[in-house]
């Protein structure tokens, strides 16, 4: 029985977060735009995200070419660390890094500020004085989250890159010009578009977890906080599910 | 005189828990009806009902000739455009300045153009006697006067219904009479209907033209200030003289 009213509840939630996103999505295309609020949550969203988003993707460049040359030592694999370390970073480890991490980061803040705000009834006010509060504090989200994760995981391919030249240079004897021709001659733009493509999705799970938890928060600061960290469970739990089905698609697609 | 709102067998339930087991009231144009009860009883329930921010278990809300019940939230728009609600803690938005907060209702409904926001905003922070306030952030004003800000937003599009939740909770005793003169004042100069949900006896009897008694989710009594002291109920009488609960003393 209390299994049952668990998948009912799940369902009952998973019904909400979908009605949602439609609302939010649909908010994206219907005017009134506001694109003050909209570029105020990029700043807050992407540009405050950088160190962060920069920081994680560096080190796992240059994790992944030492791993690379020193587990395989005997196979010669030093010579193609630039395709090992482009091609599992810009298909996989950057977008999905960087929306654990920036998403962590954006969509706890996300459901701290909505949970305050209906929690002092902030939200009740926008309703009581005709104000739609998707259309005024969930869109401006999405869409800076649908410009911004995108854009820092691209960033993030370029700086784990760079990383793994660090390594390759430094650590391999290898020459800067050998590896990035191998980096260059290796990746392809589907690579890309596959990495780039997933980070659309995360973007989307993470404003939509974010912010309805945020607006369904309840019980005062304590609820809040409970709030939050359910947002970033959530929220990571479906950015590394969708993962796998989204590298599916995108090699049956591409 | 017809009935602005006519609210009827009014039930609220969340799961098993009752809270609301049918109101009936009326509220006249310009009138001014005061709840009073018991912390917990529904006061505020009652008062989120009116502008549709819960939905009932059952029973009627009528706004003139318009069911409340069971509308969307864009088909409520043009009620909450025409009543406005004070919340308890003011509600201001914590992010944006006085002045945005008052430019709110105003930029969101395209009242008028942007040129004309100041002069309005500064003659309703008049009306809340807080001239000069604009440039403050909400966490900057104490508890009344972001009381008086939430009622300036409250009057910004000259609303028929004002609905106040708990007005003078949390403030002292002469910071709660400035706040019922100013509900008095702005009923007189507007014209507004005001329903005003409270535990405080001395505000009721300056404001209320008519007060309503909710206890255990119904309406124990519905009369004026004068009959509600000469009505043979014991609790009545307790409540309004505040008197311990017999229980407690026993």
């Amino acid at each position: 029985m209390r299994l049952l009213a668990a998948l009912d509840r799940a369902a009952e939630e998973a019904g909400a977060l979908a009605r949602l996103g439609a609302r939010a999505a649909a908010g994206l295309f219907t005017p009134p735009f506001d694109f003050r609020a909209g570029i105020e949550q990029m700043d807050q969203i992407g540009v405050r995200s950088l160190g962060v988003a920069g920081i994680t993707t560096v080190f796992t460049g240059m994790v992944m070419a030492l791993q690379t040359a020193y587990s395989l030592p005997g196979l010669g694999v030093k010579y193609y660390i630039g395709t090992v370390v482009s091609k599992s970073l810009v298909r996989e480890l950057a977008p999905v890094l960087v929306a654990l991490i920036v998403g962590g980061r954006i969509g706890s803040g996300m459901t701290a500020e909505l949970g305050t705000m209906k929690v002092t009834e902030q939200i009740d006010a926008l309703r009581s004085m005709a104000a739609d509060p998707v259309k005024k504090l969930v869109v401006p989200k999405l869409a800076a989250t649908l410009v911004m994760l995108p854009a820092l995981t691209l960033l993030g391919d370029l700086l784990g890159i760079l990383g793994g030249l660090l390594i390759a240079v430094f650590q391999l004897d290898l020459t800067a010009a050998f590896y990035a021709n191998d980096v260059i001659s290796s990746l392809t733009l589907e690579d890309v578009v596959s990495g780039v493509g997933k980070s659309f999705f995360f973007a989307f799970f993470i404003t939509v977890v974010g912010c309805h938890n945020g607006l369904t928060a309840e019980g005062g600061a304590d609820g809040v906080g409970r709030a939050t960290t359910n947002t970033v469970v959530l929220a990571s739990i479906l950015i590394l599910v969708s993962d796998f089905f989204l590298t599916k698609l995108f090699y049956l697609v591409g | 005189m017809s009935a602005l709102y006519s609210v009827r067998g009014l039930v609220k339930r969340y799961g098993v828990k009752s809270v609301l087991e049918g109101i009936d009231f009326d509220l006249a144009r310009g009138e001014c009806l005061v709840v009073l009860g018991r912390s917990g009883t529904g006061k505020s329930v009652t008062l989120r009902h009116l502008i549709g921010l819960e939905q009932p278990t059952s029973g009627s809300i009528l706004f003139e000739s318009l069911e409340i019940v069971g509308r969307s939230e864009r088909e409520l728009q043009p009620v909450r455009r025409r009543v406005a609600m004070l919340f308890q803690g003011g509600a201001l938005f914590d992010s944006m300045t006085v002045f945005d907060n008052l430019a709110f209702p105003f930029r969101e409904h395209r009242v008028c153009p942007e040129a004309e926001l100041a002069g309005r905003i500064a003659a309703l922070l008049d009306k809340v006697h807080l001239p000069g306030t604009e440039r403050r952030m909400p966490a900057d004003l104490s508890g009344g006067m972001k009381k008086r800000v939430a009622l300036a937003r409250a009057l910004a599009l000259e609303p028929e219904v004002l609905l106040f939740d708990e007005p003078t909770t949390g403030l002292d005793p002469m910071t709660s009479a400035s706040i019922a003169s100013l509900i008095l004042a702005t009923q007189r100069s507007t014209g507004a209907a005001a329903l005003v949900v409270t535990h405080d006896i001395a505000l009721a009897r300056r404001v209320a033209d008519r007060i309503a008694f909710l206890d255990q989710g119904r309406f124990r009594f519905l009369g004026t200030f004068e009959e509600a002291e000469a009505a043979p109920d014991p609790l009545l009488a307790d409540f309004l003289a505040g008197r311990e609960e017999a229980d407690d003393v026993a």
